[in-house]
């Protein structure tokens, strides 16, 4: 055991360990019972996940029977689709005007919760977290009544300022709009709690200091709280631009593609494909072409960790 | 604070008038308060629109009255659903799986972020990131993959496991298990070494390091960490849609979706009912421990 206390003040150099092999064997044992409590993560890792990705790779080069190997069959065959191209252009306006939309709300509504007293502030913030916590299936559920065709609650209200009624979901445009107003309704939320933790770490004395400087309201915002909540803004936004270009639930309850492939997204048509067309092949090649944006997203937010970590 | 000095700042210049920055603050104040409003009613219309129509009776969403009022409230369909089988079987495998979830990701990620934070050991901090890097990928890239490889293990070994339930106790932790190691890692890293140099001097081995000081220490982390894998578990859809099929295998978000569901037929009374007491074990846990879900939220973004 005094062995391992003189391992844990790590200042013990290399050389006196090989002085020593009953240390050495500690340091040895040590790193074993490390990995063995690591062990359980490791597999779970290579073998549910790391495994059925790269297995993905291998799925997508055969064909619909996964017997033969087609080589990049089906890539060309996609390209050749223009239901293809279709979903590839849905997917970016989905996930980006819905990442927008969900940081500018997100930004707006933590400045509105940041400026009142503090002691409501607590009751509000509970409230308007309410849409991420219900689970997404569920909430899309309640959408999808408030946009049903004949009952919709929203065109009750709105047939009383005379507006016709809106094919909530009937019309491509429409429907594209609803999804993405369905996926800012319930990813928002989250962007309000982050940007919120982030105006609370910003020192007041900062704010002070500008006002002594002479700065109006939007030069504080761009001058002190924009840089100060940089990071945070945009490691939410490519957090929540993986779950959002990824996003499964939302289209498949609301529209499950429809009308006319019109709102599907990759996950969605990767699934219609895949599981209820039978084309596991064809589906896991459509998946694939999530991975490009995915790692650019992951490159960003790994490399702000590290520089993070870094100065800490 | 600081709007009350910045206008002190400029009101040599351009103010004249005493008092006003009281009264700019005032209006800031209740710009806020409209604007908050405005936000909370479109946060929570669809959540108590469901509350609204599942207090209705089919004649009555059927009539062409005002959708957003309930003229003859009854819990008939509260009743009719606690008493429905399936639905009940529904209830019953989330939560099962739920928690069988929640304790395979404890058990799981736990140790591993005592190894990963305190012990080194070969490649301990490249399994760091790359348990980072997992989280970031999305169950919708490895559905495919799966449901072809449980296809094939199948073949080889003859255990089916597609359309079981417990099927899911392998998958769930996949979506859990890197965010929760990720969070107690940063949690664990945060506990000072002497504590645990301490604990050696006494003699104390790993395990009781681990079970006496890490675990107490880092108690919000875990219950954060618990919340989380709950929830995520709890709201799964992707997985049970595609890897479980038959009624008493279905678990709720899948379950309400294919059974209420009956052709073109939507009872939106029963479905919306289903939806609420489908959403209210997470509303519940949120309403009692919102620090700690909050905490778990913003931890894996900001800690690290």
């Amino acid at each position: 055991m005094v062995d391992a206390v003189l391992n844990e003040t790590r200042a013990v150099p290399q050389r006196s360990v090989r002085q020593r092999t009953g240390l050495r064997k500690a340091m040895q044992r040590k790193s074993t019972i490390a990995f063995l409590m690591a062990l359980p993560l490791i597999l779970l890792i290579v073998l549910l996940v790391l495994y059925p990705a790269l297995y993905s790779i291998h799925l997508a080069t055969l064909n619909k029977s996964m017997e033969r190997f087609v080589g990049f069959g089906n890539f060309l065959f996609l390209f050749k689709r223009e239901t293809f191209w279709m979903v590839v252009q849905q997917s970016c306006i989905f996930a980006i005007t819905a990442v927008v939309f969900k940081a500018i709300i997100g930004f707006f509504v933590a400045h509105f919760v940041h400026n009142i007293p503090s002691k409501g502030q607590r009751k509000w913030r509970g409230m308007l977290l309410v849409p991420w916590v219900i689970p997404p299936a569920m909430s899309t559920l309640a959408w999808l009544w408030l946009f049903d065709p004949s009952y919709s609650a929203f065109n009750w209200i709105f047939a009383l300022f005379g507006i016709g009624p809106i094919p909530w979901t009937g019309d491509a445009y429409w429907a594209r709009f609803s999804v993405i107003l369905v996926n800012v309704w319930i990813g928002a939320p989250f962007f309000m709690i982050m940007y919120l933790a982030a105006l609370k770490s910003v020192p007041e004395q900062l704010y002070e200091a500008a006002a002594i400087d002479g700065a109006n309201f939007w030069q504080r915002m761009w001058f002190v709280t924009l840089p100060m909540m940089r990071n945070i803004i945009a490691i939410t936004a490519l957090f929540s631009l993986i779950v959002t270009f990824a996003n499964f639930d939302i289209v498949r309850i609301l529209t499950a593609g429809g009308p006319i492939d019109k709102t599907h997204v990759f996950a969605t048509w990767s699934f219609r494909v895949g599981i209820e067309g039978g084309d596991i092949p064809l589906g896991a090649t459509v998946s694939l072409f999530m991975v490009p944006i995915l790692t650019i997203a992951a490159i960003f937010i790994l490399r702000d960790i590290t520089r993070r970590g870094n100065e800490a | 604070m600081s709007t009350v000095s910045a206008t002190a700042g400029s009101i040599p210049a351009t103010r004249p008038k005493y008092g006003s920055m009281s009264r700019d603050r005032r209006w800031a104040l209740r710009w806020s308060y409209f604007f908050l409003v405005l936000f909370a009613i479109f946060f929570l219309t669809p959540p108590i629109y469901m509350f609204i129509t599942s207090l209705k009776t089919s004649a009555e969403i059927s009539a062409a009255t005002n959708p957003w009022w309930v003229y003859n409230p009854t819990l008939g369909n509260y009743a009719e659903l606690l008493t429905s089988p399936s639905y009940l079987t529904y209830f019953r495998n989330s939560a099962i799986v739920s928690i069988f979830t929640v304790t395979i990701t404890m058990l799981i990620s736990v140790p591993a972020a005592f190894a990963l934070s305190r012990m080194r050991f070969w490649g301990s901090a490249t399994l760091a990131t790359g348990v980072f890097l997992t989280y970031l990928i999305p169950e919708t890239l490895l559905f495919l993959p799966l449901f072809k490889m449980f296809a094939v293990f199948n073949e080889w070994t003859g255990i089916e496991l597609i359309n079981r339930w417990w099927v899911l106790l392998l998958l769930y932790p996949t979506l859990t298990v890197p965010f929760c190691t990720w969070i107690m890692i940063g949690y664990f890293a945060s506990i000072p070494k002497e504590l645990d140099e301490a604990a050696l001097m006494d003699g104390a081995n790993y395990r009781q390091i681990l079970t006496r000081v890490f675990i107490p220490v880092a108690l919000p982390g875990l219950i954060a960490a618990t919340i989380f894998a709950f929830t995520v578990s709890w709201a799964q859809f992707l997985y049970p849609l595609a890897f479980t099929t038959s009624a008493d295998q279905l678990v709720l978000p899948v379950g309400i979706i294919t059974s209420l569901i009956k052709g073109d037929v939507f009872n939106w009374g029963q479905i919306m009912t289903g939806a609420l007491l489908g959403a209210a074990p997470p509303l519940i846990i949120y309403a009692f421990l919102m620090d700690y879900y909050i905490a778990g939220l913003t931890a894996g973004a900001t800690k690290g």
